[in-house]
């Protein structure tokens, strides 16, 4: 028999946390009873959300505290809005009081809600300075990325601001997505609705193989919450010489797959076997071609 | 946008399994339903936010008929609500009064 899987693509983001987090351990911070709804939409005409869209507070993974944020991507698409950015940084503030053994942001976002251009791009600054912060007082910042709206905009900054990435393969994880780069730079350089290449570039598979997300799971609440688990109290440095050696990482690897013009040309230079079959490989499959993610992480 | 706002008579006999429940996502379609737990002398206080404009008289059967058919007293019952049908509606209603007394998890 089959064991019982619960689709983290498919679910809200209140029964996300349901799924990742121990059976009656949430405690809701500025809970919709709160209506702390976003000041900008009325005045367009557009309804709001009693959460705007974000549910955050803290609970237990596996009896370890947490602190954690869950965007629901059901709302004007995961967008960040000022009240939406105040409650994560918020909630990053608070975990350098309280230090908890991580801060899981369960991200599914398609970046700065545009209805509240500016407070949704100021919000997005003070989050990932507060990641930094968090980072910098020896916490974990965990993102999670599996839903329909992947991780997008700033907030894809966000995330790779983070120690650890956990994805699926349904997960996508770009700056600019699909839409955007087809309008900016036309349908030669990047198809929209070409499904199959939007993952091959920006998909949990791609983002693994070149070691940006940390964990690949399948699409499942219970996989998400022991990949997080597993990376709970394990801070990456945060150092001047730790971010030195990034750059100096990213700049070499800009320049080693200058040219790729499609996903399966950068697996071909990383030496990955059968490179085209890459996208139709099973989870199990997938992982072989790595070294575990614990091996990874060291 | 509208708002619309009632007061309704409640029933009394249901003991809520929680003080507030929250059902749905406010999209294209789809509607958010909060029920709280509220000391209101055994009325209920309605309040919705809708995009679709002129549809007072309907809403407010529609929950009027909702109230009854749960029994439901002493709450504030609020709705964001993103254009969704009427069956849309209905389900999401009939969601978080389960989820409220208990009848469903």
């Amino acid at each position: 028999m089959r064991p019982a899987r619960h689709s983290y693509y498919e679910a809200t983001a209140r029964r996300r946390l349901a799924g990742l987090l121990d059976e009656g351990s949430f405690r809701e911070y500025c809970p919709p009873t709160m209506r702390l709804t976003s000041p900008h939409l009325p005045a367009l005409g557009v309804p709001v959300a009693f959460d705007d869209g974000v549910a955050v507070g803290e609970g237990r993974v596996q009896g370890r505290p947490v602190l954690v944020a869950a965007q629901e991507g059901g709302f004007m698409g995961g967008a960040v809005g000022e009240v939406h950015g105040a409650k994560i940084t918020g909630l990053l503030e608070r975990a350098l009081d309280v230090r908890p053994d991580g801060v899981v942001l369960l991200l599914d976002t398609g970046g700065v809600r545009l209805h509240e251009a500016n407070a949704g791009l100021i919000a997005m600054g003070e989050i990932q300075r507060a990641v930094l912060a968090v980072r910098h007082a020896g916490v974990s910042v965990i993102a999670a990325i599996g839903g329909r709206n992947g991780c997008y905009g700033g907030m894809s900054m966000v995330a790779r601001s983070c120690d650890r990435i956990v994805m699926s393969e349904e997960g996508r994880l770009s700056i600019s997505g699909p839409e955007v780069i087809e309008t900016v730079e036309g349908i030669e350089e990047f198809d929209s609705q070409d499904r199959a290449l939007v993952w091959r570039t920006m998909g949990g598979k791609h983002r693994r193989l070149l070691g940006e997300a940390d964990a690949l799971v399948p699409d499942d609440i219970g996989a998400f919450r022991t990949a997080i688990a597993g990376f709970l109290d394990r801070p990456r440095p945060i150092t001047l010489d730790a971010l030195m050696a990034e750059q100096a990482r990213l700049a070499a690897r800009l320049e080693r797959f200058a040219g790729c013009r499609d996903g399966v040309e950068v697996w071909e230079r990383l030496g990955v076997a059968e490179p085209k079959r890459v996208p139709d490989l099973g989870i199990d499959a997938f992982n072989a071609l790595l070294p575990s993610p614990a091996e990874a992480a060291e | 946008m509208e708002h619309l706002e009632f007061d309704i008579a409640g029933w009394a006999g249901v003991n809520p399994a929680r003080d507030h429940v929250l059902v749905g996502v406010v999209g294209s379609g789809n509607l958010e339903v909060m029920i709280e737990r509220a000391e209101l002398a055994g009325r209920c206080a309605v309040a919705i936010d809708t995009s679709i404009h002129g549809f007072a008289p309907t809403w407010r059967r529609v929950v009027e008929d909702f109230l009854a058919r749960h029994r439901l007293g002493d709450v504030r019952v609020s709705i964001n609500d993103g254009g969704a049908t009427p069956a849309v509606v209905g389900l999401r209603l009939d969601q978080a009064a389960a989820e409220y007394t208990g009848g469903v998890r």
